[in-house]
């Protein structure tokens, strides 16, 4: 899909179903999800679904107006527009030897990621940034090998 | 006090004055047919649940209330989403009541077992599945609210059947507050001063209007302001009983089936003032937005707007508020050229459309429909199934009144017009009821006979016969060529007159022209069922084209 990528926070009330009907409308609409979180607020009656997509202003506004359909969403905000911090955590297991360990872990002191876990063969990492950090580390480490990847997806907040 | 979930649902629908509602009971409904066998509450058992979903429809259009539909877990709730799916895309409100099987049992696959809340998702405004029975008194007046106010559609609650019978004590709210909903129902006053201004510096200016002006009961509000600004008025199929269609500012339907001088009105206009449309692809498939046009949309759904044309002034509101405050400002409409000749080419068409007799031993269906039409005046409901007779039948039917004419525009749903007309019927005994529609469209839910013979129903049922499906025969031929028609010329059809009398249900058969008015006559003169068959040649088109084609050919008679 052209267009930019948007990060939408979409505040919905707790009900069983409610994320199911969110990803639901994207898929019958024809629109791709690039990534989508979900928590409950402080409020335990509502959550908050953190979805990043891809689309020009015209593909947002309809998504925008469709999800605002949806009973049990409370309110939508693009996040992308205002000023705001994203965020996501990644988990990333490198293949290691003695040799390359410290060179590894240097990179990760760098990126001002955690080593969670070192064994014989791997060493994995915790990372928390945004995309653009967290795409950077991914290709620096790439050499050495990269067993698996788990990331979050974007989370986000608007700045007060 | 103490009762029975099943009983307080009951007693819920009563609250909400619900006093009739279309069902089939099946294992994890019992307890409710229980407590509704207790109640005043009017239940109509349907042959298949789909019609259940139509005839709420027909129901709820006829009276502007709710439909209420009662069906039990998995096949019965599956055989209803068409019902469901149909009342969707018309924004018709409905409040469906699913059985589920016992609630620690769902996801088990157990007997009947059917996930409808998921599989309804699409096809509802919104939807609960009840897990607790304290649940119950806000879910189900959350549902008559969500149905029947915005822009209204169905509504599903999916009940288990283990809490139908738990005993305890409800309430039901009064008052309702949903957090995430809160139609817009006042237009912009600075957007309609931007579209009075618009309107005032138009010179060939067409309204559009659909659903939105019944749903809103803005008929007269409609009519005023285009007494108002004489501004010619073109319709989609759910806005054909909206304007007076023997008004000279009528111009008729758009798109697919409508006649080309308003798809060329449309295309031509310089401003589209497009009411509770939501210009679908049946409606604009022969326009092309052009840079010289502006467009004011109003529209209840603020999602509709802008969706498939760009709009120049968006009004979000309700069709009746709106109109109502259009209607104070002053208008100065110098476009009567524009508006006499879209006249004057209805009138040419519709006498070409009338005179074409192409099989002098088969009948016009648009005579048909037209004699009917002109029998029953302001007194008639007419429900239009789907396919050629859908065509004829929105053509030639002039509804008196708002909420007269019923089909399924959105989904195009098969089979629609008799349960369709059986609810009308039962909301609105004192209407004369008549479901038009084609030997393919009534086999696909012909059970209801049974019903209407049941209840003994004083509604006339019009079978176009042509042992065709007839408008995609029509599509094959135009699409492939004249002999490519596949699998749409019906090799076999049951007797119609052996199945009426099957069904116990009066039955008179018209074969031409000269037969139209006598027959007609004497199947509305006694009261009671009937089943009226029209026997209309296989090559009778609905298209335009066809219909121009086929006048060179074929000497029309006067």
């Amino acid at each position: 899909m052209k267009g930019e990528r948007h990060v939408l926070a979409i505040l919905v009330e707790n009900y069983s179903g409610t994320l199911s009907k969110v990803a639901g409308l994207f898929t019958r609409r024809g629109y791709n999800i690039d990534s989508l979180n979900v928590a409950e607020t402080m409020d335990q009656k509502t959550s908050r679904i953190t979805v990043s997509v891809t689309g020009d202003e015209e593909i947002l506004e309809q998504i925008t107006k469709q999800l605002n359909k949806l009973v049990n969403v409370i309110k939508i905000t693009d996040l992308t527009c205002k000023k705001s911090i994203q965020r996501e955590l990644m988990f990333i297991k490198v293949s290691s030897t003695l040799e390359t360990r410290n060179e590894i872990i240097q990179m990760t002191n760098v990126f001002k990621g955690k080593t969670v876990n070192i064994s014989q063969k791997s060493i994995t990492i915790e990372l928390t940034g945004d995309e653009e950090k967290n795409n950077a580390f991914i290709e620096l480490v790439k050499p050495y090998g990269v067993i698996e990847l788990v990331r979050t997806g974007l989370t986000a907040i608007e700045r007060s | 006090m103490k009762k029975k979930v099943s009983e307080h649902l009951i007693k819920f629908l009563e609250l909400e004055n619900i006093d009739t509602v279309f069902g089939y009971p099946g294992a994890a409904t019992m307890p409710l047919y229980e407590a509704l066998r207790n109640s005043d509450i009017n239940h109509i058992l349907v042959r298949n649940e789909q019609s259940a979903g139509h005839m709420a429809s027909g129901y709820a259009r006829a009276k502007d209330t709710v439909g209420v539909c009662i069906v039990t877990s998995g096949p019965g709730a599956t055989n209803l989403i068409t019902g469901i799916a149909t009342a969707y895309m018309d924004s018709i409100p409905l409040v469906i009541i699913t059985g589920q099987v016992d609630s620690k049992s769902i996801g088990t696959d157990m007997f009947q077992e059917a996930d409808i809340v998921g599989s309804t998702e699409p096809f509802t405004k919104h939807n609960f599945l009840v897990k607790k029975a304290e649940d119950l008194p806000k879910f189900v007046k959350e549902a008559f609210y969500l149905a029947n106010t915005g822009r209204k559609g169905p509504v599903l609650i999916d009940l288990p059947v283990d809490i139908q019978k738990e005993l305890i004590d409800l309430d039901y709210p009064e008052t309702v507050d949903i957090r995430g909903y809160k139609p817009t129902y006042e237009g912009n006053i600075r957007q309609i001063k931007k579209a009075v201004k618009l309107i005032n510096s138009s010179k060939s200016p067409l309204v559009c209007i659909g659903g939105g002006i019944a749903s809103s009961n803005s008929r007269d509000e409609l009519e005023e302001f285009i007494e108002k600004t004489k501004i010619p008025v073109a319709c989609s199929l759910m806005g054909v009983d909206s304007f007076d269609n023997s008004s000279k500012y009528f111009a008729g339907l758009l798109g697919s089936h409508g006649y080309p001088y308003v798809n060329r009105a449309l295309n031509k206009a310089d401003l589209l003032v497009v009411i509770g449309a939501r210009l679908a692809d049946r409606t604009t498939s022969r326009y092309s937005f052009n840079e010289n046009q502006s467009i004011i949309h109003i529209d209840i759904d603020p999602a509709e707007i802008g969706k498939t044309i760009k709009t120049h002034i968006p009004i979000v509101g309700d069709a009746k508020n709106v109109l109502e405050s259009l209607n104070t400002y002053d208008f100065n409409p110098d476009w009567e050229n524009w508006s006499d000749k879209i006249f004057q080419e209805r009138q040419d068409y519709f006498k070409k459309a009338l005179n074409l007799n192409i099989n002098i031993n088969k009948t016009n269906p648009c005579l048909v429909v037209k004699e009917i039409s002109d029998l029953l005046k302001d007194k008639s409901i007419l429900t239009a199934d789907v396919g050629q007779n859908q065509i004829w039948a929105t053509h030639f039917y002039n509804a008196s009144k708002s909420r007269k004419f019923f089909t399924s525009g959105g989904l195009g749903t098969m089979g629609y017009s008799l349960p369709a007309a059986i609810g009308s019927k039962i909301a609105n005994p004192g209407s004369t009821v008549v479901a038009m529609t084609g030997e393919g469209g009534i086999q696909m839910l012909i059970g209801e006979l049974a019903v209407l013979r049941e209840h003994n129903l004083d509604l006339k049922v019009v079978v176009f016969n042509n042992a065709s499906l007839g408008m995609v025969r029509e599509m094959q031929e135009k699409i492939y060529g004249d002999e490519c028609h596949f699998s749409t010329a019906i090799k076999f059809n049951p007797d119609f007159m052996k199945l009426t009398e099957a069904y116990d249900i009066r039955g008179v058969q018209i074969t031409n022209n000269e037969e139209i008015k006598a027959k007609i006559k004497e199947a509305f003169s006694k009261k009671g069922p009937c089943i009226i068959e029209c026997k209309v040649d296989p090559n009778f088109p609905t298209l335009p084209t066809k219909i121009k084609k086929l006048e060179k050919n074929i000497n029309i008679s006067a």
